[in-house]
């Protein structure tokens, strides 16, 4: 039983480089895989709607008439599984926070590509089924 | 023999991290007994099964508590494959029971440097904290997440760890295993800590037992119960004891949670040389129908979730009980007969997360 049994660390700590970084000097350090905040690439967007189906915090609203996708920052878990349910792989996370805000707001709006339209095969094949019918 | 005083201790207190009320009755300077009440951070979550479906709550089972944020969304991922029989990869199950344990590591360390804040030792909670910092690191590379992991899902897990990373943990652990031992050595060795520490709030085997206490609490007053040993994830293909102490007392539970840390890097070095290739996750279609009750072993004890699923895609029951919860009993005797000096490190010993009891 001895007294002291840290000084050996407290010594080491005090002649080796601080383990603590200079927070806004230096940007933390951050991995591949973190996440941050959720970025959408609007021009690949087709408003299917997905992600706000998939999004526990209910924090994405998709307006399919307007052609526009909002999301809520604040509502947001920062759970990434919009971006997994995305079909065209337009969302990505993006490893660094958002910009800090200094009032109640967060919401982010962007007007997407919004649906294709209808394909003219499409009507082609509406019409080729009553005549399938006849026969 | 003076009067009885009553001292309120909390909600809010210097060692308490979280809202916890304790009326102290005091004799002189003893604690003749203990009233505890909770519900300050009580946030409603078992009743948001009604309005998430079962793929998505398991988001909300995470934000149970912030420390076990893991384990609570593998209990729960647990719950719904078993009613569901789905077979979960045997990968999945290693990389499982790797994070567990990491969150594992990482809840001591978190708790060894808030004990020694609360005895006073400053460097040391710097030090325990700052080894804490590289398990978050290998955490937040491998999930994405240093508190919250979100990488557990129903049918697996959502991230694949590669077999060069999986090597790099390792080394990374073994090359801490030595500051480890440097950390570990103040509280078991040093004498003012073990001055202040022995014989502090001591509870027998019988209480122990017949109050219910689990986790270290339990084991270091001698009942040998480690929920790792059922066998669930990979642990019933790694071997391993669980530590135990008999004398019950502050120092006994420190000593417990000390010596898991080696228990825990010693599992990750299992499995990391165990675990098969494949897939990590299945897909899962359809809903839950019928009832489960898992349990785990979370850094601080037991903990159970309940699950009742009719088929249709929310669920009607979520019931959780956590180790904090189960060990307010054993405190409260604890607390009888002691000092009211000593009030602050027995109410630490138990490590208290009062976030995780109120959900
Ligand atoms: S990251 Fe999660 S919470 Fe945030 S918008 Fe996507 S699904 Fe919703
Ligand atoms: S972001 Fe992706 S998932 Fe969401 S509406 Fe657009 S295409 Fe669909």
């Amino acid at each position: 039983m001895t007294y002291f049994q840290n000084a050996k660390t407290v010594l080491k700590s005090l002649f080796s480089r601080p383990s603590t970084l200079m927070y806004p000097a230096k940007p933390a350090k951050k991995m591949a895989l973190s996440r941050g905040h959720v970025t959408i690439d609007p021009a690949k967007c087709i408003a299917c709607r997905s992600c706000q189906r998939k999004c526990p915090a209910q924090a994405i609203v998709v307006d399919v008439k307007e052609k526009t996708w909002e999301i809520d920052r604040f509502r947001c878990v920062i759970c990434a599984s919009c971006i997994e349910a995305c079909p065209t792989k337009c969302l990505a996370m993006d490893p660094q926070y958002p910009e800090s805000t200094t009032a109640r707001g967060g919401l982010y709006k962007v007007t997407v590509a919004g649906p294709k339209k209808k394909e003219p095969v499409a009507a082609v094949e509406g019409a080729a089924k009553p005549a399938e019918k006849k026969e | 023999m003076g009067k009885q005083v009553t001292v309120p201790f909390g909600p809010q207190h210097p060692v308490l991290p979280e809202p916890i009320h304790l009326d102290l009755v005091l004799e002189d300077e003893t604690v003749v007994d203990a009233i505890p009440s909770i519900g300050y951070v009580h946030r409603g979550l078992e009743k948001l099964v009604e309005k998430r479906e079962y793929p998505e709550y398991i988001y909300v089972a995470e934000r149970i508590c912030g420390i076990c944020s893991y384990i609570h969304s593998n209990t729960y991922a647990e719950c719904i494959e078993e009613i569901m029989h789905i077979e979960v990869p045997e990968r999945a199950k290693y990389l499982r029971t790797i994070w567990s344990e990491y969150s594992r590591l990482h809840s001591h360390l978190l708790w060894l440097g808030l004990f020694a804040d609360g005895m006073g030792f400053e460097s040391v909670f710097m030090n325990a904290w700052r080894l804490r910092e590289h398990i978050l690191d290998d955490m937040e590379a491998t999930t994405g997440g240093r508190v919250i992991q979100g990488v557990c899902k129903v049918g697996g897990v959502r991230r694949d760890i590669a077999p060069e990373k999986l090597d790099e943990m390792l080394k990374g652990l073994r090359g801490m295993e030595r500051e480890l031992h440097d950390l570990t050595d103040v509280f078991l060795n040093d004498a003012s800590v073990v001055h202040r520490l022995r014989g502090a709030g001591v509870l027998k085997t019988e209480d122990a037992y017949y109050l219910g206490a689990v986790g270290p609490t339990a084991r270091a007053s001698g009942v040998p119960i480690d929920i790792r040993q059922t066998g669930y994830n990979a642990y019933g293909k790694i071997n391993f004891t669980p530590v135990v102490e008999s004398s019950g007392d502050s120092y006994a539970r420190c000593a417990v949670r000390a010596k898991e840390l080696y228990t825990s890097i010693d599992i990750i070095e299992q499995c990391i040389k165990k675990i098969p290739d494949g897939p990590v996750d299945v897909k899962v279609t359809g809903a839950p129908d019928g009832e489960y009750f898992a349990r785990a072993e979370q850094p601080r004890g037991e903990v159970v979730h309940y699950i009742k699923g009719n088929g249709k895609r929310n669920l009607v029951r979520h019931r959780v009980r956590t180790p904090t919860f189960t060990n307010i009993p054993p405190l409260v005797t604890l607390l009888k007969g002691c000092q009211l000096a000593d009030v602050p490190i027995i109410v630490l010993s138990i490590d208290p997360c009062v976030g995780c009891a109120e959900r």
